[in-house]
């Protein structure tokens, strides 16, 4: 929905005043998604209130481990990125695409219905708003336009919220994808104790803003919030050195490193479920006993599958060493020649909800300090 | 598969198990009496009394092969049955009576049986393609309905039936289930198991029992090493590899190992 504006435009929310932007948007008749505490994680659902918001709660993560933990403040987005993403509103694990009935006259064909609700997501990471503009190019870029993605995503409203920390296994300052967010949202929220530093960056969001009731912004509340963003850019630990990534990949695609990590890795396709990039899918036909009725239904699908890479002369990528190392190269580096882009943006989901927390970076950081192809580094 | 002809002839043959897989085809309800136009019952005890002499086009095996009758019965089956499709646990991996594989099986009959003399058994528990050719299993503790009832399909449509392969980590991550194991730290077979259940026991907040067996060309050992790295008991770690599909080759030598450990 966003229409990029120029001018920086910001004012102060107080969090008494909180609760009238989810008014103001479920009036405007849009579903508003945000982040709640449901299963020992923070995840994304519909919201009514900012009451439902995890106020108070963080989460700490690790390669393969995630908890939550109380905070010692009411901070209502006091954590980073959870399990879910943004994509499984703008592209739904399960669609159907298209059905068949069978008449008297032959079959009838239908597509189904344009996609009538209008989310508004609130809480949207800059790592977020990277990942669906990279969903952006797959779906809507180029002549074939994913009409699915692209109904939900045309209506859909981002309200954006700023980083003020990372968990170690935030690397979205080596995808320079954040943590601050600089495009891509309606509005965006950096939060203070006492409320938040509004800022539009759509017309859309400039509008929805002066309907708020916000109070101009000090000089003190633009400099606190400045230095609540720097600690999410101090506090990365974890990096990524994409220097040459793309070649250094697609040269080492026999480095032994393949099977040593293809020997842990699962094929559980958990990595490729939580990334908010990864778009596979399947499409599959299903009919009903007298076969009168048919459902062409797209269904979320994994590279790690047996069955993904499965044609007329058989399995092309038969073991699990096979798909690690597609998944990883398409992701960090064909991606470049596809779409023009990285497919990582830094968010670490595939690092945290690995169930034996294999990490990208350190699979790259092996290939790199083992180059077999550098003249000056590597030792093999 | 090349279809058989018009409405197959169908037979539903039982061995060592519960009867919990043959139900589930008359658990089917809504479209039970659907199927049931679609082939037409030879033999299937738990629906009906009649009985129709083979041969048969499709033969439904349920049960693990536990008695020298046993072994002798399922060839015949065999010989009688066009396609022979193994449901269940028991039928594909030895089901939880496979656990007797590990036990000395003159301990339990003595213990059970008052006259333990009349008692026939063999002392292992097997699946059915351990004796005869499969043309295709259907997994699950028990089956899912909609499986089978997508096998029929298939069959009597000539087509291959979709039953997907992949792990229950997938299913559980498109309903938007949290991961379990990294979320709370209990122990879940999910990212090792094949699909079929829906992923019921983690959307129960449970860890998946690998009811539908192992996956497709997994690292057991990376998973169960990783847990127990993380806190699980090895001790805990085999019998959760022994459960329905102990009898699995992945699942059975996975446990070995860590019971030779421990």
């Amino acid at each position: 929905m966003s229409t990029q504006l120029p001018s920086e435009c910001h004012m102060f929310l107080p969090k008494s005043e909180f609760q009238l932007l989810i008014d103001l948007l479920r009036g405007d008749g849009f579903t508003v998604v945000g982040p709640m505490i449901d299963q020992e994680a923070i995840v994304y659902d519909e919201i009514t209130s900012v009451e439902e918001l995890p106020l108070g709660w963080t989460d700490r993560q690790e390669p393969g481990h995630y908890r939550l933990q109380q905070r010692d403040d009411d901070a209502y987005f006091g954590f980073v990125v959870g399990p879910h993403s943004w994509k499984k509103y703008l592209f739904p694990p399960l669609t159907t695409v298209a059905s068949a009935q069978k008449t008297d006259s032959g079959w009838q064909m239908r597509t189904p219905d344009p996609e009538t609700t209008k989310f508004a997501f609130l809480g949207v990471r800059a790592c977020e708003l990277a990942a669906i503009a990279v969903q952006d190019r797959v779906f809507t870029g180029g002549p074939y336009v994913d009409p699915i993605y692209s109904e939900r995503r045309q209506q859909a409203f981002i309200i954006a919220v700023n980083c003020t920390e990372a968990a170690p296994t935030c690397f979205c300052s080596s995808m320079n994808t954040g943590p601050r967010c600089t495009s891509g949202f309606d509005l965006a929220l950096t939060e203070l104790e006492d409320g938040f530093v509004v800022e539009a960056g759509s017309e859309a969001g400039e509008s929805l803003m002066s309907r708020l009731s916000t109070q101009q912004v000090t000089a003190a509340q633009l400099a606190s919030a400045e230095s609540c963003r720097q600690q999410a850019v101090d506090q990365q630990s974890r990096q990524l050195d994409t220097e040459g990534i793309r070649d250094l990949l697609l040269e080492n695609l026999e480095h032994s490193r393949w099977e040593e990590v293809g020997s842990r890795c699962l094929g559980c396709t958990n990595c490729t479920m939580v990334c908010p990039t990864c778009f596979c899918c399947s499409v599959e036909d299903v009919t009903d006993l007298a076969g009168e009725n048919v459902e062409r239904n797209r269904h979320w699908d994994s590279c790690f599958n047996l069955s993904f890479s499965h044609m007329s002369h058989g399995t092309t990528r038969n073991t699990i060493t096979q798909r690690y190392r597609q998944w990883l190269t398409h992701k960090l580096a064909s991606w470049h020649d596809q779409f023009d882009t990285s497919g990582c943006v830094g968010c670490g989901r595939c690092i945290t909800w690995c169930p034996v927390g294999i990490d990208l970076t350190e699979e790259v950081a092996a290939i790199r300090n083992d180059d077999c192809t550098s003249e000056t580094g590597g030792t093999a | 598969m090349s279809a058989p002809a018009a409405r197959p002839k169908l037979a539903v043959f039982k061995f060592a198990s519960c009867d919990g897989c043959q139900l589930s085809l008359l658990d089917a309800e809504d479209q039970l009496l659907d199927v049931v136009g679609l082939v037409d019952i030879a033999y299937f005890l738990e629906a009906t009394s009649k009985i129709v002499d083979g041969p048969y086009d499709v033969a439904l095996v349920e049960g693990s092969i536990t008695t020298p009758r046993d072994e002798e019965r399922i060839q015949e089956i065999r010989r009688q049955s066009g396609y022979l499709i193994t449901i269940g646990a028991c039928a594909t991996a030895g089901g939880i009576q496979a656990l007797r594989n590990w036990a000395n099986l003159d301990d339990f009959i003595r213990t059970v049986y008052a006259s333990p003399q009349y008692i026939s058994s063999l002392s292992t528990s097997t699946a059915i393609a351990d004796h005869v050719a499969v043309d295709f299993e259907l997994r699950g503790c028990p089956i899912n309905q909609y499986q089978l009832i997508e096998v029929i399909q298939a069959l009597v449509a000539g087509r291959k039936p979709h039953t997907r392969t992949h792990s229950v980590c997938m299913d559980c991550k498109q309903q938007g289930n949290v991961c379990i194991t990294v979320a709370t730290g209990e122990p879940c077979l999910g990212p090792v198991t094949q699909s079929g259940c829906g992923a019921i026991c983690p959307t129960y907040n449970r860890g998946c029992y690998g009811c539908y067996g192992p996956a497709k060309q997994i690292h057991a050992q990376s998973l169960t090493d990783h847990l127990i790295r993380q806190g699980t008991a090895p001790a805990e770690m085999v019998p959760l590899l022994r459960n329905f599909n102990s009898g699995a080759e992945p699942f059975r030598d996975e446990s070995n190992r860590i019971e030779s450990l421990t």
